[in-house]
């Protein structure tokens, strides 16, 4: 194993185990505190981060504590992630698939449907409907986000497509006698397995980012549920009196991005869907 | 060349015109309308509101009757900002938006560029690790958290730069948002930047170039570069989507009066007419950088120009 | 054989222009030198001839003494042109060698030209570099050098990009550049390996008149001992990273010491006379075509499509135990035939009998069955095998879609005795086809098709990717693989040689339309139809003694462009005796002798010297 390599493996280690860390934090952490995300603390507001109180990471200007409150939001935001990505993989596959396997005039219209969606603000339409149908509305948004995501997906599931189909494995297939529904299954959806599990690593942090985007113009989850985007929102607001609350979501944020970017490119790299 | 940008450029007519239809009839669906905020005004005096606007006849005659203002270059009045018509409005904002995504533009093209170049021509030097780092980084980075953070840092602890406000005489105003702005745009470009280069740069026709004896600089500059600068200007599409999109959230951070607020405030307010006109400048404004990308890379690339289209 | 001297002494030639000595490469994270101790010498006006196989290190040699190996790589040894060490020159001084005192040509022109510059500019570029020639002076002189190289219409093509032109005006291109300072010395990678045949000897004859007039040295890098036959003064040949044998040419093909140079020659190309293939009792047809025509859309545009017809009324018939090969350059529609006679690609028109069974209009769906008995060997077989299948599942496929009632355990026994039949190691069952060399690949795709014991297999040039040595190996195998099943073959190859050798019949191709059919012996000895002559002049035999005047025969110049009226002779633009008729209708399909046909209007007088 080359040097390279061998410190290729480690940052892909290193990304895992760090996101590891942060969903196993989302899910058993808000545990170890004696509050709920929702409960007010009158007699500890605005109380900055500090072992020796009851809120080690301190409380927001309602007095709610912002240990339980980040973990609770990261794991909202790992959710709607996943569930978002999800939907955009599966519009983006069957889309680009569909495209790249018929050919002809289907794929030349259903791609010049992604290249005209691509060249629109696209997330611009999806604030619009979030502003005026989704407000703290759950699955809209996830349904608004996960649209965003498939186009880059499926251009790359129809290049893939279609290159694998002009490749003369293919046409070996069907020499030996394969049907077309064959040669899909057994040898071009086998072949499209790496993109896809790398372009859905790269999606998630995406859709985090999407979400945390709407949220922080206050068009994503309502108050007193907090995502880490509203959470980042609100403390933006009291940075010069409480930069804690800005600081500690803002932290966790980029260390979500961080692994999930460092595990996209790590495993494009093991995995090498382009290289062979 | 003339001909076919004359072509592309008609053929942005009917895909503005779909988009400015779907988002027509999607914003008249959602659930209350224009004067529904205004909780203080009696049902009659509402109601008279609407006949004023044309709100209470038939949806296909009111889109008719806006797609006609429309061709005279009308673009309706403001519902929610009563005393201010949309082209105001946006003739307000756009020189603030504008300068903001043009300085945010140069700024992320010149740097994401040069450190592009810079890493590739000396691949696991400090530089290219440099590189590395900035995009990782600032990948995870949105611009959201580098907004306030920024404005936390240089604003509000160091005090050399304000943390937020405009105003049109002081750039000093503009270098947080355009920075902020810049910085993702830049990384990605120069994440591609590298790549591209390194790749033209193993290309046979590089390697003959320099068994020609033409020289480092030559080859450089007048082989590799042109063809690395593809899929930096193929980039520029989704650039501007992004420039877009991310100077709705830097002039939230720091309150610039820029037209960005316009959209979600306006869309909150049902304000039908400052929402479709958002929709038409942003629009039109994507569709053409991503014109402005397909022209270039004609421009760059003889295979595409000799393409019949 | 004791009284041979070695090597190094042998090439230091008297009037030395480049000599390597001791050369030594190596790449950082590899262990073994990718360059061990190699010396060689050039000396003026003659031609060194490097022989090896791809990765032997013949470029690497060279691109190391001229300072074009990528950032890293450790160079040592002595490299010296005249009186200047090229080793530990600065990029500077090496830019003041490369292109004015040597010229380099490299192998693939399709990519080794800038795409976005026109051909003048990248000609003129360099005379305005190393001349310093004004704008105007270059541009006249560009000029000179395209026509000096036989580029028909050099004024236009100097405004044209790269992709306009085709591949051996490329090359033609190519070399003018390198040309361009009259260099000392030119140094030729495999300037012809993607070529067609004919075009291959018209630029190895134009290399060699060029070196002749200049008094230029030449170092021609090749895996073909037929291309260095014609030109080389002496050669030698390299294998993993050195220099194995060298001498003078009449040496080094007439007596060759190692064992490698004589696998190599016997490769390269067999004597004529060679007997030819063994003729099987003939069974029923197990192929017939006729009339078939197939066109494709150019283009991908939703509106405009232009078509353009690849075959145009091909009609053949292949009885069972026989082999026919299909011969013609690259575009003439061979591989495409192979397409439409297995259903493929969807023909225009025409009739295709499988086996007896008319199978030209029977939907996909009902013809699958039938495919068990037709099957296809490619190209590449590197591309043919899924990527992330294991070479066991790969052989095993075709017995798990046509013997789906097989236990698994019975298709695995059988996968196993392929394999082993076709000769691969237990050990290499598990691995995927990127892990095996390209012989290795091709045993797999053999593996796979013949492990349905088809009547008839379709080979599209089956060895024309692989290594002088395996190429060998693997037409072995295809022989015995025919003696003990009676497949049919329907062999498409570029290689006449070759066809000559397995095949009983041979179908010559040109543009999509069938120029002459006829028993393999007599169409190669008494060729009727012009083109099939000028594909048999075109082959380079490995024979120094002879090579040389048959280079000389052949025309320099670009063949000119096909016409692109209809009617007529489509071969009339390059045919020396072409007359009226031949523009104006076009030859019929006419019986010349017993099982010959042909489609020329002259055939009987120009093969008997009346035209």
């Amino acid at each position: 194993m080359s040097r390279s390599e061998r410190r290729r493996r480690g940052g892909l280690a290193l990304a895992a185990a760090l996101l590891a860390v942060l969903v196993l934090l989302s899910l058993i952490g808000p545990r170890a505190s004696p509050y709920s995300y929702s409960a007010l603390d009158w007699r500890h507001l605005a109380v900055p981060p500090g072992l020796a109180g009851q809120h080690w990471l301190g409380t927001d200007s309602l007095g709610r504590d912002l240990y339980v409150r980040t973990l609770y939001g990261l794991r909202l935001s790992l959710v709607i992630g996943v569930l978002a990505s999800a939907v955009s993989v599966l519009i983006g596959v069957a889309w680009g698939a569909a495209a790249g396997w018929v050919g002809g005039r289907l794929d030349a219209w259903m791609m010049r449907v992604v290249d005209v969606l691509y060249a629109l603000p696209y997330l611009f339409i999806v604030l619009i409907l979030a502003a005026l149908f989704g407000r703290g509305n759950l699955a809209v948004l996830l349904l608004g986000i996960g649209a965003v995501g498939w186009l880059t997906l499926a251009r790359v599931v129809r290049a893939q497509t279609l290159s694998l189909k002009r490749r003369e494995f293919i046409e070996a297939a069907r020499a030996t006698g394969l049907s077309g529904a064959q040669v899909l299954w057994r040898h071009v959806l086998p072949n499209l397995a790496g993109t896809v599990v790398v372009y859905a690593t790269l999606l998630v942090p995406q859709m985090i980012v999407y979400e945390s985007f709407l949220s922080f113009l206050g068009l994503g989850v309502e108050p007193p549920r907090a995502s880490l985007g509203s959470l980042i929102n609100a403390g933006a607001r009291q940075m010069l009196s409480a930069p804690w609350l800005l600081l500690v979501p803002a932290t966790v944020l980029i260390l979500l991005l961080l692994a999930f970017n460092l595990l996209g490119d790590g495993l494009r790299d093991v995995l090498d869907p382009t290289g062979r | 060349m003339f001909g076919y940008t004359l072509r592309r450029l008609l053929g942005i007519v009917p895909v503005l015109l779909i988009l400015l239809t779907v988002s027509f009839f999607v914003v008249r669906l959602a659930p209350g309308g224009p004067f529904a905020a205004a909780r203080a005004l009696p049902a009659r005096t509402r109601a008279e509101l609407k006949r004023l606007y044309g709100l209470d006849r038939p949806l296909g005659v009111q889109y008719l009757d806006y797609l006609d203002a429309l061709a005279h270059g009308n673009l309706g009045p403001s519902y929610s900002m009563r005393d201010d018509t949309v082209a105001q409005l946006i003739g307000a904002g756009l020189p603030v938006s504008a300068t903001l995504g043009a300085a945010a533009l140069a700024l992320g093209v010149a740097l994401g560029v040069a450190l592009g170049v810079g890493a590739a021509l000396n691949p696991g030097a400090v530089l290219d690790r440099l590189l590395t780092l900035f995009a990782a980084l600032t990948l995870a980075l949105p611009s959201f958290v580098t907004g306030p953070l920024l404005a936390l840092a240089f604003g509000l602890w160091l005090h050399w730069l304000p943390v937020a406000g405009w105003r049109p005489d002081a750039p000093r105003y503009l270098i947080l948002p355009a920075v902020t702005l810049a910085l993702p745009l830049a990384a990605s470009l120069a994440r591609l930047m590298r790549a591209s280069l390194l790749e033209v740069l193993q290309a046979s026709y590089v390697r003959t170039a320099r068994a020609r004896g033409l020289g480092r600089a030559r080859v450089l500059w007048h082989h590799a570069l042109r063809p690395a600068l593809v899929p930096v200007v193929g980039y520029l599409g989704p650039a501007a989507t992004y420039l877009v999109t991310g100077s709705l959230v830097v002039e939230t951070v720091f309150e610039l009066p820029g037209t960005g607020r316009y959209l979600v405030q306006g869309a909150i307010d049902r304000d039908y007419t400052l929402v479709m006109g958002m929709v038409l400048v942003y629009g039109l404004l994507t569709l053409l950088a991503n014109l402005a990308a397909d022209l270039a890379h004609a421009w760059l690339d003889p295979r595409v120009r000799h393409e019949p289209l | 054989m004791s009284s041979t001297p070695p090597a190094g002494e042998l090439l230091s030639a008297p009037e030395g222009l480049l000599s390597i000595e001791a050369l030594r490469v190596r790449f950082p994270g590899t262990n073994a030198p990718a360059l061990e101790d190699v010396s060689l010498a050039v000396g003026r006006g003659e031609c060194l001839g490097v022989v090896g196989e791809s990765g032997a290190g013949k470029s690497l040699t060279f691109l190391a003494a001229f300072g074009l190996l990528p950032a890293g790589a450790e160079v040592s040894g002595r490299a010296r042109l005249g009186t200047t060490e090229l080793l530990g020159l600065t990029e500077r001084a090496l830019d003041r060698i490369r292109g004015r005192r040597v010229g380099l040509v490299f192998q693939d022109p399709m990519s080794s030209l800038t795409p976005h510059l026109t051909v003048g500019a990248q000609v003129a570029e360099v005379l305005r570099r190393h001349l310093g020639l004004g704008a105007r002076a270059a541009r006249t002189r560009a000029g000179e050098l395209l026509e000096r190289v036989r580029l028909g219409d050099a004024g236009r093509r100097m405004r044209q990009y790269p992709h306009e032109l085709s591949g051996g005006m490329r090359q033609r291109v190519m070399i003018a550049i390198a040309l361009a300072c009259e260099p000392q010395l030119l140094i030729a990678d495999e300037p012809t390996t993607a070529l067609d045949v004919t075009l291959q000897a018209q630029l190895l004859a134009l290399l060699a008149q060029i070196k002749r007039e200049q008094h230029m040295a030449l170092v021609l890098i090749t895996h073909d001992f037929g291309a260095v036959a014609g030109l080389a003064d002496r050669v030698a040949v390299m294998r993993a990273g050195r220099v194995i044998e060298s001498g003078t040419a009449a040496q080094v093909f007439g007596a060759p010491r190692e064992t490698y140079t004589r696998e190599l020659l016997r490769a390269a190309g067999e004597p004529p006379g060679v007997p030819a293939a063994p003729s099987a009792p003939a069974g029923a047809a197990v192929l017939e075509v006729s009339d078939l025509e197939v066109r494709f859309a150019h283009g991908t545009g939703l509106l405009r499509r232009r078509l353009f017809t690849a075959l145009e009324s091909v009609s053949l018939e292949l009885a069972g135990g026989q082999a026919l090969g299909i011969v013609g350059e690259s575009g003439c529609g061979k591989s495409t035939l192979t397409r439409a006679a297995l259903r493929l690609v969807r023909a225009r028109g025409g009739r295709v009998v499988w086996l007896g069974r008319d199978v030209s209009a029977l939907a996909p769906r009902y013809l699958r069955h039938l495919r068990r008995d037709l099957q296809l060997i490619f190209q590449d077989p590197l591309a043919s095998l899924d990527p992330h299948l294991t070479v066991e599942r790969l052989v095993g496929e075709p017995l798990e879609i046509h013997l789906s009632a097989l236990p698994p355990a019975e298709r695995l026994a059988r996968t196993r005795s392929m394999l082993e039949r076709v000769g691969l190691e237990p050990a290499l069952y598990g691995r995927r086809p990127h892990e095996l060399s390209g012989g290795q690949c091709q045993r797999v795709g053999i593996a796979r098709a013949m492990i349905l014991a088809p009547r008839l297999l379709v080979c599209d040039e089956p060895l024309s990717a692989l290594d002088v040595r395996a190429q060998r190996q693997i037409r072995l195998l295809l022989e015995e693989l025919r003696g003990e099943q009676g497949t049919s073959l329907l062999f498409v190859s570029h290689d006449l040689a070759l066809v000559r050798r397995l095949c009983e019949r041979a179908l010559v191709l040109y543009r999509g339309r069938m120029v002459e059919l006829g028993p393999s012996a007599a169409l190669f000895e008494r060729p009727l139809h012009p083109y099939t002559r000028e594909l048999i002049e075109a082959i380079a035999l490995a024979d120094p003694a002879l090579q040389p005047a048959r280079l000389a025969k052949v025309a320099l110049g670009e063949p000119p462009a096909p016409l692109a009226s209809p009617g007529g002779c489509a071969f009339r633009a390059r045919c020396p005796h072409a007359t009226a008729v031949c523009a104006e209708q076009r030859p019929p399909w006419v019986s010349a002798g017993p099982g010959r046909w042909v489609a020329c209007h002259h055939f009987g007088q120009w093969a008997d010297g009346m035209l």
